[in-house]
């Protein structure tokens, strides 16, 4: 496999304030490769804006390495630095627009920081709203626009560079589910179509399980697991992961006792209807405690939890079933 | 009492009150502005800290602040003899009232630079914006409806200076109201004084605030 995009290692930051000091990383070690879309989850000050701010630099790292593309960007001057930060494109929760621009001169400023002719930088600011589907709002204020459409007016300023990877910090954490949903998928579409890679902090899983290839656990500033999203999600190996990515439905105590077994779907075909094959197959009605599916390119991911019937024979054909499905079913019954 | 002369007395005096006012003004805004800039600049969460800078810049403004207007002109005098060859007269009340209301300008400029919202200037660091681009670019343009709002502020205190140093050999409106209201008790000249500057001080008010409002893009 090719060098990582970006590589974190040992990395340390410490707060010092008069009386105390704050670790808020510790010993993080990460490779985030060309074209991925890395996901880093946690709960509400576990480190994630400054991981994210200590990548570009914003944050200086009190110990251990960041490199991009190779380079340890810690060593680097202002300058380098600079110029290095031209490739990594960010967004954030409150977008942080130029308040007194208009949507088409905030995606040009980029530009104008490096010094592109005005002529050319319109140009290429226009087609970057028009990839981002706000051709028609070129001319609008930021306070004229809504929260999803400032955001996407970020998105094509975070582009303006031609970066290779894009930050993005809580990026929906102000938007409404659904707008939510579309930038998402804008940011998706930008990663397999201009090949970037994608950096993404968040809190909600569902961000990380509808776009991200892969996803770091941060947990007090510290990584408790990374890996490949379905990975991580459905075969937890280490306890804050596990708290972290169980759904509150999921939780032990939520669950009942007995014949309890979990699905986990990696992307076998989600055209065959499985579950109603399986209680036609066995006989007995069994019930669904929790699901979570998603459909990509017609192929299911996620996973179910199901009670079984209350019948040894039915619960053996039921094994057998999902075995020549090449579904895996983990007995998940506390007694 | 009304006669030729003393409309064209009043006339001087509205027209020497505006020189002294919009040069003081003007002036005081080249200097208050590379200060007020430094000071945000320089701070401990600043774009470019330098706690040394800010810290000696602070206490120079703070001390220029403590003084009396009018007591300073006075200590200034022998400053403003070298710098404009007498102590009498328009020329010669700009440079106390420039000394006094730089600092005063530094404040606001500070001010409205420090409400412009931190995220965005992290934004622009975040897209390898230097220094001097983050002040030239994001700052001092996004702060433009405040300033604009300040600098009405600004000239309404010089304005109120000036008239003060007629007491001590400035010349326009202040110099009028001494001359006449206090010395020959013609209150009515020293009235008539007071509503002149009552106008011009509603005109900057009235300037600023249409400017601000003007360029301001947030609200509609
Ligand atoms: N400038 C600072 N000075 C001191 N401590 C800080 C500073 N910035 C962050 N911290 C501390 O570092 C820890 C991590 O903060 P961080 O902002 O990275 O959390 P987060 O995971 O992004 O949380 P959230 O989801 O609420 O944004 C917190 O304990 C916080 O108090
Ligand atoms: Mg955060």
């Amino acid at each position: 496999m090719s060098e990582p995009i970006i590589r974190i290692c040992e990395l340390e930051k410490k707060f010092q304030s008069k009386n105390s000091e704050v670790y808020a990383l510790q010993g993080i070690n990460l490779d985030i490769n060309q074209g991925d879309v890395f996901g880093i989850i946690g709960r509400s000050g576990a480190g994630k804006s400054t991981l994210v701010r200590c990548i570009n630099m914003l944050e200086r790292p009190t110990g251990g390495q960041v490199l991009f593309e190779g380079r340890d960007l810690c060593k680097l001057g202002d300058s380098e630095l600079r110029k290095a930060r031209r490739s990594m494109g960010m967004i954030f929760q409150q977008f942080n627009l130029l308040m007194q621009r208009t949507a088409i001169e905030n995606v040009c400023f980029p530009l104008e920081l490096v010094g592109t002719p005005r002529e050319e930088a319109r140009k290429r600011a226009a087609e970057l709203l028009e990839l981002v589907g706000l051709a028609d709002r070129a001319g609008s204020y930021p306070s004229q626009l809504s929260g999803g459409q400032k955001q996407r007016v970020a998105i094509a300023r975070a582009l303006a560079t031609n970066p290779k990877v894009l930050l993005c910090d809580e990026a929906t954490s102000a938007l409404d589910p659904s707008t939510t949903e579309s930038i998402l998928s804008l940011i998706k579409d930008i990663n397999r179509r201009l090949g970037i890679t994608a950096v993404i902090i968040t809190h909600e899983m569902s961000v990380i399980e509808k776009i991200c290839t892969h996803v770091a656990i941060i947990s007090g500033g510290k990584i408790a697991e990374t890996g490949p999203v379905e990975e991580v999600f459905y075969h937890p190996k280490t306890e804050a992961a596990r708290i972290m990515v169980t759904p509150e439905a999921l939780k032990p105590e939520k669950l009942p006792k007995e014949r309890v077994v979990r699905i986990v779907f990696h992307g076998s075909s989600s055209l065959e209807p499985v579950i109603g094959n399986m209680i036609l197959d066995c006989g007995k009605p069994l019930s669904i405690l929790y699901s979570d599916i998603r459909e990509m390119d017609g192929a299911a991911f996620g996973q179910m939890v199901l009670q079984l019937p209350d019948d040894e024979d039915a619960c053996r054909r039921i094994y057998a079933f999902a075995k020549s499905r090449g579904l895996e079913l983990e007995d998940m019954s506390r007694v | 009492m009304f006669d030729e002369q003393m409309i064209e007395m009043l006339c001087e005096g509205v027209i020497d009150t505006l020189y002294m006012t919009i040069a003081s003004t003007v002036l005081s805004y080249v200097f208050g502005m590379i200060m007020g800039v430094l000071l945000v600049i320089c701070r401990k969460d600043g774009i470019a800290p330098r706690p040394m800078v800010y810290a000696c810049l602070d206490v120079v403004v703070n001390l220029t602040r403590s003084f009396p207007f009018l007591i300073l002109m006075i200590a200034v005098i022998p400053f403003t003899r070298f710098v404009v060859g007498t102590t009498i007269g328009n020329n010669a009340t700009i440079v106390p009232l420039v000394i006094a209301a730089a600092p005063f300008v530094a404040r606001l400029i500070e001010a409205s630079l420090l409400e412009v919202d931190a995220g965005v200037v992290e934004a622009a660091q975040s897209m390898g914006a230097s220094t001097w681009q983050i002040i030239s670019k994001v700052l001092l343009p996004e702060a433009l409806p405040s300033l604009l709002n300040g600098s009405a502020v600004a000239a309404i205190t010089i304005l109120g200076y000036s008239a003060m140093s007629g007491a001590v050999g400035g010349g326009g409106l202040g110099k009028l109201a001494i001359m006449y209201g206090y010395n020959r008790y013609q209150t009515d000249i020293m009235f008539i004084t007071i509503i002149l500057l009552i106008i011009i001080v509603q005109l900057f008010q009235m300037l600023g605030n249409w400017a601000t409002k003007r360029s301001d893009k947030r609200v509609f």
